[in-house]
């Protein structure tokens, strides 16, 4: 058989270049389209919750690109715009709550916040009958407690990662990344009542805000450990040689080359796991025990934090005044959780291998 | 400085696998020998025996002996570490440090060993990178990052960082094989001016490349997949390119391979 044989054998595959395709504005205007008749069938059937005009209208929009799609340009080019469809309402559908809770958390936290909320403590303060009062012991306690947390837990998971990266080999670095997968799955309730009976109980000392950052830096270490353990990864291989080609020793080329390479990607990771432990409460509520007044000494006595101090505006003051607080010492956090992750991202940037000529 | 290594005996293994089988071979200082042969007859591994980076793999580990002038690299209380200070070693892809500056990369042997006078370093960058023919392209930039510069000045970089400790060998490990002709020129040229001071040992896949640069040429092949590579000839390279005493050499370079 010759090769012209096989060409003219193929079936009737179509060897036109061009074909027809809609129109640019045409996603556009299905999805307009289909928003319409969303809200419509959604309004003609007094459908109460708009969560399900947008259901309407995301299922009414996927079909409508396929077949719009299907009639003009035909079905692999049909498949391809309702993949993409697909894409950009599962999207739409991961945005939208994390979009209306922070709309909402400052919608609602806004007009708490004011010089004298974050200025003052709760000291004094009759909760349930006055909109007095402020979180500015919660602020303290929370930040001393995290940077507690963080300088416990940021060295030792950092070491930890590096012997699992760089040195670990046989059956010690297997427990250890066991161990390791384990402590992830903890339950934060588990991590405070570790610590309230090792602590608290058996050794005998008191409420504190640096037993809360013990069992918050339980939680922070597998965090910190797995994510520097994926930044060394990266660093190529080619570095370590070129660094032991040249007379250095190994424990030097970690500290010098291996950890400056990866040191933007552990700064991100220890952030997060930062922003992960700020809002744990549970802990907080078994061994922090929650104040009234400003306690800026972590060692001694019980202080407040901003998640504790959400919980019990909520359930215990419970009423429009107790609420408000919630809603305003919600916003600090998400401010304060926000701020920490741009920072990481500065960082990030700021230290990161630079190619630039 | 340049310091000739007699090897005798030598084999490597990774885990079980033996790579090279009984090597014995002299290289004389202040010339270039070039290893050639087929992918996988083990130049690279016996390359990376000469400076104890071998057994930086896991698993691996070397029989045999390697003498550096009088001292066995192998024999007992050898510092791998010493070891790499007196035979440096350029790889295949350019790697500078990707957190440094060009000063920084040329002088982190040094920085990282201790010294700290900045006159010293001063001078010595000034020295490496002009041993390296790239002062005239980065002494007005460098502060800029390593990773800026063009593979061929990457590679070149990395040479000034290796010339920078003054190590008695050089070993460059296909040095030229991510490069474009000029570079490579540019470190070909370089080759021959580097070996006035130097012991160099190159492994290159490119034959004109082994009968440019080097003074004594190594074929190096194995018998089938799965077997260890051994050394076939070793002899001035004019002698190997001309008229080799082994038939498989003479078949390698004149491409009768296989």
């Amino acid at each position: 058989m010759t090769a012209i044989d096989t060409v003219a054998a193929a079936p009737q595959l179509s060897r036109r270049l061009t074909a027809a395709r809609l129109p640019r504005w045409a996603p556009a205007a299905i999805t307009v389209g289909s928003i319409a008749v969303g809200c419509a069938v959604g309004a003609v059937a007094g459908l109460e919750s708009h969560l399900q005009w947008g259901l309407i209208s995301a299922l009414v929009f996927l079909v409508a690109s396929y077949t719009a799609s299907a009639t003009v340009e035909g079905r692999r080019q049909a498949k391809d715009r309702f993949a993409t469809s697909l894409v950009w309402v599962a999207f739409i559908c991961a945005v939208v709550p994390l979009v209306s809770l922070t709309f909402y958390t400052v919608q609602q936290g806004l007009g708490a916040i004011s010089p004298e909320f974050l200025s003052h403590s709760m000291k004094g303060v009759v909760g349930t009958l006055s909109p007095d009062g402020g979180i500015y012991h919660a602020i303290i306690g929370t930040i001393e407690q995290v940077l507690l947390a963080t300088l416990i837990a940021a060295p030792i998971g950092l070491l930890t990662a590096v012997y699992l990266v760089e040195y670990g080999r046989g059956r010690l670095a297997k427990a250890v990344t066991f161990f390791v997968d384990v402590m992830t799955g903890i339950p934060s309730v588990v991590a405070g009542l570790f610590i309230l009976s090792l602590w608290n109980i058996l050794l005998g000392f008191e409420y504190s805000g640096f037993s809360g950052s013990l069992a918050l830096a339980i939680l922070m270490m597998p965090v910190v450990v797995r994510s520097t353990e994926e930044m060394l990864k990266l660093v190529p291989n080619e570095l370590r040689e070129a660094s032991y080609a040249l007379g250095v020793p190994r424990w030097k080329t970690i500290l010098r080359i291996v950890l400056p390479t990866a040191i933007g990607g552990i700064t991100t990771g220890v952030m997060l796991a930062v922003a992960r432990i700020t809002g744990e409460t549970a802990p907080v509520m078994m061994l922090v025990f929650g104040a009234d007044f400003i306690n800026s000494d972590p060692f001694n006595g019980p202080q407040q934090s901003l998640p504790l101090y959400i919980w019990q505006q909520y359930s215990q003051v419970n009423n429009e005044f107790g609420y408000s607080r919630a809603w305003g010492a919600a916003l600090v956090l998400i401010a304060f959780v926000m701020g920490l992750n741009l920072i990481a991202r500065g960082i990030a940037r700021w230290r990161s291998p630079k190619g630039g000529r | 400085m340049a310091k000739r290594i007699d090897v005798s005996g030598l084999s490597a293994y990774y885990g079980s696998t033996r790579a090279i089988e009984d090597i014995s071979m002299t290289i004389e200082p202040r010339s270039v020998t070039a290893f050639i042969g087929p992918s996988g007859c083990g130049k690279s591994t016996f390359l990376r025996t000469l400076n104890r980076m071998h057994e930086v793999i896991p698993g691996a580990r070397v029989e045999g002996k390697v003498m550096l002038d009088d001292e066995n690299l192998y024999g007992a209380n050898v510092d791998p570490v010493a070891v790499r200070r007196s035979v440096g070693m350029v790889f295949q892809r350019p790697n500078p440090f990707p957190t440094m500056s060009i000063y920084d990369n040329v002088v982190a042997g040094l920085k990282l060993a201790g010294v700290k006078k900045k006159s010293v370093l001063d001078g010595v960058v000034e020295k490496s990178l002009q041993g390296a023919n790239l002062w005239n392209e980065v002494k007005d930039r460098l502060n800029k990052p390593g990773a800026g510069l063009s593979g061929g000045q990457q590679q070149r970089l990395c040479i000034a960082r290796a010339i920078a400790v003054e190590p008695e060998v050089l070993l460059m490990d296909e040095p030229c094989s991510a490069l474009d002709p000029i570079s490579t020129l540019a470190i070909e040229d370089l080759i021959g001016e580097l070996k006035s001071q130097f012991t160099i040992v190159i492994v290159t896949h490119n034959m004109q490349q082994a009968a440019r640069v080097s003074d004594r040429t190594a074929f190096f092949n194995l018998a089938g997949v799965g077997q260890p590579g051994k050394l076939i000839e070793l002899d001035d390279t004019q002698r190997i390119f001309s008229n080799p005493s082994v038939q498989a050499t003479e078949d390698y370079i004149s491409g009768r391979f296989g």
